[in-house]
């Protein structure tokens, strides 16, 4: 695994699979690293790998760089997709694809090395 | 319990002005609106600042109590994005209402545009974002409201042109104040050719960022009430909202609704949030104030103009009078607070009893609402 990725919760991660979080008490998964289930109130959240695969509920081609770093990566689509397990990630898009498409992640480094979860149709 | 009132409201002019800082323009607000209240600055026993981005002090309401001669007893900053502004008329409100405070000063100021690099603002705002799971992608807040905007757009089939039409229309508006930050008259097809930011947000579909101040007295007497108030808090993140049609904002304004005993049918004059032309859009029918989709239509009605049935940020918003960081979202309140007491001058719309006020902070996260009802005009 590369010291480079980000890590969520406290497992050891492969860095082919999104880390998130679940809940031990009701099963519920949560992408951005919570404290509680706020489904179930639950604290007993532990590290899962989500599969990786959902549906592209947003995207945005990018055109305003926040950054001169970004700037040099231009242009470039940027996507929230519902996955599987149901919470939404963000994320960088390659190829083409809609609203509602179906699309699969992996763990890329862009051009500079920046390292970023990438989705792509899936065929 | 006892009423709380607005009883003044004060502004610097918005745009570009260098050789001001932060709390210049703060000061300059803060004195403005106690100069309109008539009273004696030591009076003033409460003290809420809004953040400044270009001036990150650990304690802002003391800071400016002693740059304003104040001995306050009660004192402090505030932060909550966008919505800042609005919660802090409400905590105003409160403490008044409760007896704990007579006369509060509310106030904020920035020199967003002279004070740091367009760059390092930009850098800043996204930090509202997820630091982990949405900063690393290269985002921005245009891009946030981009990827929520497309979304919604889908959902309801409102068209970059839907869009556009607002921006134009704010314009139109801060071209009749004196005070406000870009007057040039835009039209939507000016907008739909407009840069590309984040599809589908273009140049013109974002706020400018601009320098100033705005300030309020909130008191136990006043011409203008605050007849309710109410707040909503359901995601921070983008990744985290849990419905695009029930962000927050209708539960804040049935809270405060409900807090005043009015309904939506007895609001007559809108100040709404604008950050960007979506952000006008989703909340005027997430509010209730247009059905979905149909914003825009309600627009080009005219239903939203000076002579309409629901006048809407007649200073030009955010959009067109300025986003100063907090004291952007006070301009609202400050365009309401006027129309109300009949003091908006060549702007001025017949007499208006019953304003709904929003805002939002964060990528629609922070939600106030608040009605603010004319008293003895």
């Amino acid at each position: 695994m590369n010291a480079d990725l980000p890590t969520h919760g406290e497992g050891a991660l492969s860095d082919e699979q999104m880390g998130v979080l679940r809940c031990a008490d009701c099963g519920t998964w949560w992408a951005l690293s919570p404290y509680a289930c706020a489904h179930c109130g639950g604290v007993n959240l532990v590290p899962a790998k989500a599969s990786g695969r959902g549906v592209v509920r947003a995207r945005s081609d990018i055109a305003r760089a926040p950054d001169d770093r970004w700037r040099a990566l231009l242009p470039y689509t940027l996507v929230l997709v519902q996955l599987e397990e149901g919470p939404t990630v963000m994320g960088h898009l390659q190829g083409a694809a809609a609203m509602g498409d179906r699309v699969c992640v992996q763990r890329v480094r862009l051009s500079d090395g920046t390292p970023v979860w990438q989705f792509r149709a899936m065929t | 319990m006892n009423h709380a009132y607005v009883l003044s409201a004060a502004n610097t002019p918005f745009g570009r002005f260098p050789e001001r800082s932060a709390l210049d323009l703060m000061a300059s607000a803060a004195n403005g609106a106690i100069a309109a209240a008539g009273v004696d600055r030591r009076e003033i026993d409460g003290v809420l600042c809004g953040y400044a981005t270009t001036f990150p002090h650990l304690m802002l309401g003391t800071l400016l109590s002693e740059k304003l001669g104040i001995d306050p007893h009660y004192a402090h900053g505030v932060q909550m994005g966008g919505a800042t502004g609005a919660a802090m008329v409400m905590l105003a409100g409160e403490l008044v209402r409760s007896g704990r405070c007579r006369r509060v000063l509310v106030v904020a100021g920035e020199n967003r545009l002279t004070g740091q690099a367009r760059d390092a603002s930009i850098q800043t705002l996204a930090q509202v974002g997820d630091a982990d799971m949405e900063v690393p992608n290269g985002v921005s807040v245009p891009a946030y409201y981009a990827l929520m905007a497309s979304s919604y757009m889908a959902r309801t089939g409102t068209s970059g042109a839907d869009l556009a039409a607002f921006a134009a229309k704010m314009r139109a508006n801060a071209a009749r104040h004196p005070d406000a930050h870009l007057r040039d008259p835009i039209s939507v097809e000016d907008v739909l050719a407009s840069k590309p930011i984040a599809s589908p947000l273009r140049l013109l579909d974002c706020c400018p960022i601009s320098d100033g101040g705005v300030a309020f007295i909130v008191s136990d007497a006043g011409p203008v009430r605050i007849a309710g108030a109410g707040q909503a808090h359901r995601h921070q993140h983008l990744s985290a909202m849990r419905d695009i049609m029930d962000t927050g904002a209708s539960r804040a304004f049935a809270r405060a609704s409900q807090d005043a005993a009015v309904k939506r049918e007895e609001i007559d004059l809108l100040g709404i949030y604008d950050s960007f032309t979506i952000t006008l859009t989703m909340l005027l029918e997430e509010l209730g104030f247009a059905a979905r989709g149909k914003a825009a239509e309600r627009l080009r009605a005219g239903d939203f103009d000076s002579d309409g049935v629901l006048p809407l940020n007649l200073h030009g918003g955010l959009l067109s009078f300025g986003h100063s960081g907090v004291a952007g979202g006070m301009a609202h309140i400050a365009e309401v607070w006027r129309q109300l007491t009949q003091q908006a001058g060549t702007r001025q719309v017949s007499p208006r009893r019953c304003a709904a006020v929003h805002a939002d902070g964060g990528v629609m996260s922070a939600h106030v609402s608040l009605i603010l009802t004319a008293e003895g005009v």
